[in-house]
């Protein structure tokens, strides 16, 4: 499925308009960078257009590249309900998870890619495949003048080897590899460099909002803008921990007078979503100040504010990729108690610009010691917000492609 | 205004970060990969580490790892202590800090084999230049460059271009120097504190310096 790459909420914004976030100098060297490979092709291939992290950045991202000049196209893998299930299997399992697939997950997966390899072409001349569930495509390059990066948005550290043995091998036909952290990394044979995920600041789901917007969504969620508010965005699913956020909460209540938002979507490729989104309604049965919201993917601007209208953001993950509602949240100023895995370190700083935490009662004393030092709270939201601005905006994520295209055409 | 010899020549800089191989699971570690790692590993935890450095204790990767991952503050500083405006090349800066590590081992034989906290994973900067059209031929021009450039194109005149040089300089204050003929305002830039600044603090103090001199 050829993607056009505008979301439903809002079309991105011109790439000009990001000097006033980033600076006239910032953008002025991009157009530089990118006039250097004026001509070129890209082709961005993923497995989902809505929900998740990788198709929001596409989203914007795509759009940026082809202002700056670079003719980028992004498609879409299609496959059955089977497929996905497999390839959400590989992905609990690549993030440390025992694989529970059926005896011919391998057929499955190759026979779906081995399809869409068929469907697609790829004449252009840098190809970038995001994740594992199209990374056999890889097969297409024998015929392809292009270069081959291979986009890795999850942590690899310490993956299920039965999944990951079978997948090296598709991994290392790839001219290079991007990471979002040293630690995901595998040893790879080849280049794999650092490309942090990043955020739009200028998308509805991360622009300036309104005061009386904000309250008006929260009344409208049923959620008390007088009193605190601890929230975890995150789509349904058991490596967020949402489980583990209520737990917290309960005893963080047992002290302090707040409530809880539960909010997330579900992603296209995630066959899990309503399982759990079941499980976690009814741990909180009987807690009127909890609120579990289930939006669909184009609540951008409800996010925003929910995370805009927050005392304290949570992200509880067990395991994470970059965990870009992280992002998110340290862009709005909030202060922020996450747990210490995947890309969340680069961001948290521990009592710099958030709070690690390593489990269900690290999280309740973080939120408790937010929520009683609300001064601390503060500048730690500052410092989160300048560090975002610095690493984990989409201009940085903009530069870091153009200089892997470049890398490859001048034979780096 | 006085005008220079040669022209200054702004370029864009950038870099892409290649993640090496080589990962240090402890202090003993760290002390055999420093003493083979690629030159260009040195210079990112070193001189590329001076442009991101806001929030953490210490300048150099391999401090705040000696501090945070391995809790061995003396250490810490020791390797912070390293001033990079002493070193004219990647090689005296290697032996400035495989003789700190190798030394703190030999004195604190239990500390080396401890597993840090976390992973120190040894990375790579790889260098995109592009020279821009635009050039100075006085110190108002070059102010007005200075004002434009992204903040890593300032840290590469400024900080990386200590090695490319092979001097105790940076590119402003060897061109002030050697083509305006102004050495007291070079030594005045070139004084310029680049471990208590951010970079756009650095950029703002290089300015303040050299506003003063433009109508000299």
């Amino acid at each position: 499925m050829m993607v056009d790459a505008k979301p439903a909420a809002s079309a991105p914004s011109p790439i000009d308009d990001y000097a006033a976030v980033v600076g006239a100098s910032e953008i002025g060297e991009l157009r530089v960078f990118a006039r250097q490979l004026q001509g070129r092709r890209v082709k961005m291939v993923n497995s989902t257009a809505v929900g998740g992290g990788v198709a929001e950045i596409l989203n914007r991202l795509v759009p940026l590249l082809r202002e700056l000049g670079v003719q980028t196209n992004w498609e879409v893998l299609t496959g059955g309900e089977q497929f996905f299930a497999v390839t959400k299997g590989f992905h609990n399992a690549l993030h440390g998870a025992p694989y529970e697939g059926g005896a011919d997950w391998m057929d499955i997966y190759l026979a779906t890619n081995e399809e869409n390899r068929r469907r697609m072409t790829f004449d252009e001349d840098y190809i970038v495949i995001h994740d594992p569930q199209p990374a056999a495509l890889v097969e297409a390059r024998d015929g392809s003048k292009g270069c081959w990066s291979w986009r890795c948005h999850i942590d690899l550290s310490h993956p299920s080897l039965e999944v990951w043995n079978f997948l090296k091998p598709y991994v290392e036909r790839y001219d290079a590899s991007m990471f979002s952290s040293p630690a995901f990394t595998q040893g790879l044979n080849i280049p794999q460099y650092l490309v942090y995920p990043t955020i739009d600041p200028l998308a509805d789901k991360n622009r300036e909002l309104e005061p009386e917007f904000i309250r008006g969504v929260l009344e409208r969620f049923g959620i008390d803008p007088e009193r605190p508010i601890v929230t975890q965005i995150s789509r349904f699913d058991r490596l967020k921990d949402p489980l583990g956020v209520i737990q917290a909460y309960k005893m963080v209540k047992r002290h302090n007078d707040c409530q809880l938002v539960l909010a997330g979507g579900a992603a296209s490729d995630d066959p899990e979503g309503q399982t759990v989104l079941a499980e976690v309604q009814e741990a909180a049965q009987g807690e009127p100040d909890i609120h579990i919201l289930s939006l669909p993917p184009w609540s951008y601007l409800e996010i925003n504010a929910l995370q805009r209208g927050s005392t304290i953001v949570v992200q509880k993950s067990i395991r994470e990729g970059f965990g870009l509602t992280v992002t998110e949240a340290l862009w709005k100023k909030k202060p922020v108690v996450a747990s210490a895995v995947g890309g969340i370190p680069s961001q948290v700083l521990h009592k710099l610009t958030g709070m690690l935490v390593h489990s269900v009662d690290g999280t309740a004393y973080q939120i408790r010691f937010l929520l009683s030092n609300p001064a601390f709270a503060r500048q730690l939201g500052e410092n989160g917000y300048q560090h975002v601005r610095e690493n984990f905006l989409i201009t940085q994520h903009l530069k870091r492609y153009l200089l892997l295209f470049l890398s490859f055409q001048q034979g780096k | 205004m006085r005008q220079a010899k040669q022209p200054f020549q702004f370029v864009t800089a950038s870099y892409l970060i290649r993640i090496t191989r080589d990962r240090a699971m402890t202090l003993e570690e760290l002390a055999r990969i420093l003493h083979s790692c690629s030159e260009a590993s040195i210079f990112h935890h070193t001189f590329q580490s001076l442009e991101r450095q806001h929030y953490v204790s210490f300048s150099n990767d391999f401090a705040q790892w000696a501090l945070t991952a391995c809790n061995e503050p003396p250490l810490a500083e020791e390797l912070a202590a390293i001033d990079l405006r002493d070193c004219t090349s990647i090689d005296d800066l290697r032996k400035s800090l495989t003789s700190r590590v190798d030394g703190y081992i030999l004195d604190n034989a239990s500390a080396s084999t401890r597993r840090a906290f976390e992973n120190f994973f040894f990375c790579e900067a790889l260098e995109f230049l592009v020279n821009r059209d635009e050039k100075a031929m006085n110190l108002a021009e070059l102010e007005e460059g200075i004002r434009k450039m992204s903040l890593q194109t300032v840290h590469h005149h400024f900080i990386n271009s200590r090695l490319r040089l092979r001097l105790q300089t940076n590119d402003f204050s060897n061109w002030i120097d050697t083509s305006l003929g102004l050495p007291e305002l070079a030594r005045r830039v070139e004084g310029i504190d680049i471990y208590v600044n951010t970079l756009d603090g650095l950029r703002e103090e290089i300015l303040q310096v050299i506003h003063p001199w433009i109508d000299r």
